[in-house]
């Protein structure tokens, strides 16, 4: 075989993509039948709280810690970030509660439970360096606590959480961006193996069988 | 009598400017905002399952 002949590495990755993630699958006609129910909302619910998430603070970090403490404008771009944060943790409890109980993990979607599941930690991570990074005595308060916290487990060694420097960049960076790579993995993951099933009637979470692959059964247009 | 501005009526609705009132039940101890949220998550999550999804008795009874 020629080299002009022998696909290159940019046609191995696109046909490597398809493969592992078929576009009807990425985006689907249509979902099961099952989904037509609230608790299967808090997903979305939780994506659409991080999208405001990070353009409050990307508002916020371009115009800085004087401008959200002594302005208008500035202090609702503030309590918009709060709240938003509030809600992204609000719904993505339930989302775990609602995943929990139905066992979410079944049908070969170990990885999509464990990829939320780290989201969530770091999630905790991310809204954590974001309290001691107000620049005001509530975070001084919450760093100086957590410092005692950290350090009587060792990992203080690693940070320093009165550090306003590294925590800020660490809130508004790092974190953010493995946050955003996480759920993006995760959706992924869900589209790829399919939402998961409620449980079948009268049988343990633990007996349940396997759920079919999406486009099995009983299904119905896409909202 | 002094008459309120718009922001102050709003802003008297629940009054955040004082630390938090904290329950405590022996070794427990949260306080009443976080007890407040986690109460409304449990409503949430119940009505999410108990509540018709709209269109859905329709679907069914179609298929």
């Amino acid at each position: 075989m020629s080299a002009v002949d022998k696909p290159s590495w940019t046609a191995r990755v696109r046909e490597a993509g398809v493969r592992a993630m078929p576009p009807e699958r990425l985006l689907p006609d249509t979902q099961p039948a099952y989904m037509s129910s609230w608790i299967y909302i808090f997903g979305v619910l939780t994506i659409a709280a991080l999208v405001i998430i990070i353009f409050s603070g990307s508002v916020l970090g371009l115009k800085g810690p004087a401008w959200w403490h002594y302005t208008g404008i500035g202090h609702f771009f503030n309590s918009i970030h709060l709240w938003a944060v509030e809600l992204f943790f609000f719904f993505m409890v339930i989302h775990l509660w609602g995943k929990f109980f139905m066992a979410a993990w079944r049908g070969g979607r170990g990885r999509t439970w464990m990829s939320g599941a780290i989201t969530f930690l770091t999630s905790i991570a991310a809204a954590f360096t974001g309290y001691v990074s107000q620049q005001n005595f509530d975070s001084q308060w919450i760093a100086t606590q957590a410092k005692d916290g950290l350090n009587s487990t060792g990992i203080g060694a690693f940070f320093n959480v009165l550090n306003f420097g590294q925590m800020y960049t660490y809130h508004v960076l790092l974190l953010p961006v493995v946050v955003i790579a996480l759920v993006s993995a995760h959706i992924l993951l869900v589209r790829r193996t399919g939402i998961v099933p409620p449980l079948p009637l009268g049988e343990l979470a633990i007996h349940a069988p396997a759920a079919d692959p999406p486009g099995a059964g009983a299904t119905e247009s896409a909202a | 009598m002094a008459v309120a501005s718009p922001t102050v009526t709003l802003a008297a609705i629940i009054n955040l400017n004082h630390p938090a009132a904290y329950a405590h039940w022996g070794f427990f101890q949260m306080s009443v905002p976080n007890l407040v949220v986690i109460g409304l998550m449990i409503v949430v999550f119940a009505a999410a399952i108990a509540l018709p999804f709209p269109g859905s008795r329709r679907r069914r009874s179609r298929s």
